[in-house]
């Protein structure tokens, strides 16, 4: 038996989630969660970590805009979609809502504008 | 110089503002002005890119520029009006409040009633007392992260970061991701002030040291910054020895504590709490200045955005019933705490009603009751798994309790055991 605590990042609340686990891996236990949510990250997070990204990418019409992935992206994968942000530029009037990159890297997650400002 | 007036003045276009409007004008009021400073409404939350936001308020997660879009949008499409670009120079005691644009250089409102909802900075480098020498490569962590998420550039690349306030946390994440190595938080408390699932996902997950009880004990570099001295510190603050490190870094940010930004008030206009940096108010966020409401992080700091649009819907409502002539309260009662709170907001009561007072404790605590007295008699009582000094706490008070008994209310913390 393998026993693993997390801190859940679902809500500003930060509750500790005690897993026990399995020698095979498998989850026979989830305690300290205060909600269902935090049992859907602490199974993800055994299993498979991901994590909303947010960061910037460059407008055509010069502006720098807020972008965020629109689900969890595999932890392992978040440099490597930076990476390719890099080189992306979003079109001209790109406006909150719009979609930047669809599916990054193949991760199943689209990349899309998270606000209108920028200088 | 152009003089009008205006019902309602709003100082400050950010969450607290925004939200302020949005709900006086749902209490009826049509005739707002928001005036700010910035070239666009939002506040800080344009700058602040990651999601956490508005879980509580909206029921998902959104990410700042979506957290305040959500109530430009609402200003925008009920016609409330704004100003950007325009700061307001002072606001006195008969509500003219006193701005200046680009647009059109000074002018002067008269006002109904007055908002202000100016937010809160952060601690700067003056207020901490680093020694060594001034090399360029200092800045507040909000500072790098309007360099990083609005300018588009990077301040450096080897980041040091003193305190573990949210926003250095969240820096840390930032600027790991683009690119550059955070070789340590440094925290002078035995613990963070920031929030447990930010530890988690922004040092945690790339593997960025945070030292408790640590540091700087002097800044290296003539022209630009090279590194810092670290220390390690005992319960007092002092530096013990055996603790010491060299850190080498080309910038430095600062990450230690929030203050209102109170100035508009601070002159003399309305009445200050010593703790908090803002105003003394009442049930409703009205100053001691009549007709002049404070509401969000200029009031004091909210741990989350949320709870700032929840405290400035209640200064928009009152203000307009304000600025309509509506019948006032005509109690006063005082609300007292005890030696393990740090502070209560509101400070007073002047009208019988259902009323939440926020209040935030000293120390950490576990399994400690929450006792309300009005007048000298209990009237609520409450068990809490934890209290943490980062965490702003509730009691509700209902308007039977303040009708049932005469006298000032008193918070007290009871530790267990006690
Ligand atoms: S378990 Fe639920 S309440 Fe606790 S942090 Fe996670 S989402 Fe929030």
């Amino acid at each position: 038996m393998k026993k693993r605590k997390l801190i859940c990042i679902v809500c500003p609340r930060g509750c500790e989630i005690d897993v026990t686990m399995s020698d095979h891996g498998e989850i026979t236990g989830i305690e300290g969660n205060s909600c269902k949510r935090g049992e859907t990250y602490a199974r993800a997070e055994c299993t498979h970590p991901v994590r909303i990204l947010t960061t910037t990418v460059r407008c055509e019409d010069g502006r720098l805009l807020p972008v965020r992935s629109s689900c969890g992206i595999p932890k392992e994968r978040l440099f490597d979609c930076m990476e390719e942000l890099r080189s992306v530029t979003a079109a001209a009037g790109a406006m909150i809502g719009d979609t930047v990159v669809r599916n990054i890297l193949g991760t199943g997650a689209d990349i899309v504008v998270s606000g209108n400002a920028g200088a | 110089m152009r003089r009008f007036e205006c019902r309602l003045v709003i100082v400050g276009g950010g969450p607290a503002g925004m939200s302020a409007a949005v709900a006086a004008y749902e209490a009826g009021e049509r005739d707002i002005l928001i005036l700010e400073r910035e070239h666009t409404l939002g506040g800080i939350l344009t700058q602040c890119i990651h999601n956490g936001f508005g879980l509580h308020r909206f029921g998902e997660e959104l990410t700042g520029p979506e957290y305040a879009y959500r109530y430009e949008k609402s200003v925008k499409e009920l016609g409330i009006k704004y100003y950007t670009d325009c700061t307001v120079t002072g606001i006195s005691s008969d509500r003219t409040v006193s701005a200046v644009s680009a647009e059109e250089g000074m002018f002067k409102i008269q006002a109904g009633a007055v908002i202000v909802a100016t937010g809160c900075r952060e601690r700067p480098r003056g207020a901490l007392n680093i020694p060594g020498t001034r090399p360029s490569g200092v800045y507040t962590a909000g500072t790098a992260q309007k360099f990083v998420n609005i300018k588009g550039y990077m301040p450096g690349k080897e980041i040091v970061i003193l305190g573990s306030g949210d926003i250095g946390l969240i820096m840390a994440r930032r600027m790991t991701l683009e690119g550059a190595t955070v070789r340590a938080v440094l925290e002078i408390m035995p613990y963070s002030s920031g929030l447990a699932r930010n530890i988690e996902q922004c040092l945690n997950d790339y593997g960025i040291p945070l030292y408790l009880s640590h540091t700087v004990s002097e800044i290296h570099g003539k022209e630009r910054i090279e590194g810092v001295s670290v220390v390690r510190v005992d319960e007092n603050r002092r530096p013990v020895p055996g603790g010491e490190m060299y850190i080498p870094c080309d910038t430095l940010l600062l990450s230690c504590g929030l203050i209102p930004e109170n100035e508009l008030a601070s002159g003399g206009l309305a009445m200050c709490d010593v703790t908090t940096g803002g105003c003394i108010v009442d049930q409703d966020r009205e100053s001691s200045a009549e007709g002049i409401f404070f509401c969000g992080n200029v009031l004091h700091v909210h741990d989350l955005v949320d709870y700032v649009s929840e405290e400035a819907a209640i200064a928009g409502r009152a203000a307009a019933a304000f600025a309509r002539g509506d019948k006032r309260g005509d109690v006063n009662i005082s609300v007292h705490f005890d030696k393990n709170i740090r502070y209560c907001v509101p400070q007073k009561i002047t009208s019988l009603k259902d009323t939440d007072i926020y209040f935030r404790v000293k120390d950490v605590h576990r399994g400690a009751t929450v006792c309300v007295n009005v007048g000298g008699r209990v009237v609520s009582e409450q068990k809490k798994i934890r209290l943490a000094p980062g965490e702003m706490e509730t009691v509700h008070i209902t308007e039977r309790m303040l009708a049932e008994n005469t006298g000032d209310i008193t918070v007290s913390v009871i530790p267990s055991g006690v």
